[in-house]
């Protein structure tokens, strides 16, 4: 089995108030050093078999078409991965 | 005269849509996410609520719905369509509107009153307004805050499409957020219009803080009979 890891991030430009929730409260709990939080998605696409050069660039296709909307997020990254690579901590 | 309301897994306003549309005498006809038929309706009304439970984005997934499809085909052809709070966010997703709906800045789920001024009185679903006119409609959401990027927040007003702006007191903020206090917007032919308030919920003389939405519905009726 292989995974196409897909990670989508909002544009920098873009308010994030799921992150700024996080930021507030991490000093909260002794974290004072972090000045910023941006909060992304990340989606794991498994096929049976390798991940080939015609199943990422479906799943490049899926990014820009579902998975995020162009207006607010940017598709920060489109990659293969090794099943262990998965399941290991 | 037959008005589609849609119906997706998590819509919530159907009925009170369906409501709005026979409180005006015309007959609302329900449409069913799963079947690509607009059953010959002359306008169609995608409304509120949670579609897909707001998974992925609020209306990512309603946008692929089989009938959307149809609608989307039919709303460049002319159809008047108007889509409110989730129904907004579809009509974002399907590229028939600009922009997006983000969370609130606030971070909090807004039920309020909300005033609005009558930006545009000339589409399919606002021309029984008055340019200037103010409303005062229902606002129920979490992610209401309209952004888009400079050129096409400069663009909607250069070409008069935003249709509705929060009136904010002075030294005050909008309800969730929004760039330049947009609550809705037109496509450029006018017969698409998305906002957030809830115009439906506020037809009848004793539910809600006035009969401000009965325009809506008014003026498609007209829009119909005149097309």
């Amino acid at each position: 089995m292989g995974n196409v890891v897909i990670d989508v991030m909002l544009k920098p430009e873009i308010l994030d108030p799921q992150g700024q929730a996080v930021n507030g409260a991490l000093p909260r709990l002794g974290f004072g050093q972090f000045t910023d939080v941006r909060q992304g998605k990340r989606f794991v696409l498994s096929v049976d078999g390798e991940v080939t050069d015609e199943v990422l660039a479906a799943a490049r296709e899926a990014a820009e078409r579902l998975l995020s909307n162009p207006v607010i997020e940017d598709v920060i990254s489109v990659r293969a991965q090794q099943d262990a690579e998965v399941t290991a901590k | 005269m037959k008005i589609g309301v849609v119906t997706f897994p998590g819509s919530l306003d159907d009925r009170d849509a369906a409501r709005a549309v026979r409180a005006v005498g015309a007959e609302p006809v329900s449409l069913w996410h799963g079947d690509a038929d607009l059953r010959g309706v002359d306008a169609v009304i995608l409304p509120g609520g949670f579609s897909y439970g707001d998974y992925l984005r609020c209306g990512a997934i309603a946008r692929f719905a089989p009938v959307m499809g149809e609608i989307i085909d039919r709303a460049k052809g002319g159809l008047p369509v108007l889509g409110v709070c989730n129904g907004f966010q579809i009509l974002t997703e399907s590229h028939l509107l600009p922009g997006a709906l983000i969370r609130n800045d606030h971070r909090k789920f807004n039920c309020i009153d909300t005033r609005l001024r009558v930006e545009n009185a000339q589409t399919a679903w606002t021309s029984d307004y008055a340019t200037g006119q103010e409303i005062t409609i229902v606002l129920k959401n979490g992610e209401g805050g309209f952004v888009a990027d400079q050129r096409t927040l400069d663009e909607l007003e250069g070409e008069g499409r935003v249709v509705f702006r929060y009136v904010v007191p002075e030294g005050g903020r909008n309800p969730n957020g929004s760039y330049r206090d947009i609550a809705g917007i037109a496509n450029e032919r006018g017969n698409v219009v998305g906002l957030m308030p809830h115009p439906e919920h506020c037809v009848e003389e004793g539910y809600g803080p006035s009969t401000d939405g009965l325009g809506f519905f008014t003026s498609v009726l007209k829009q119909v009979v005149s097309a």
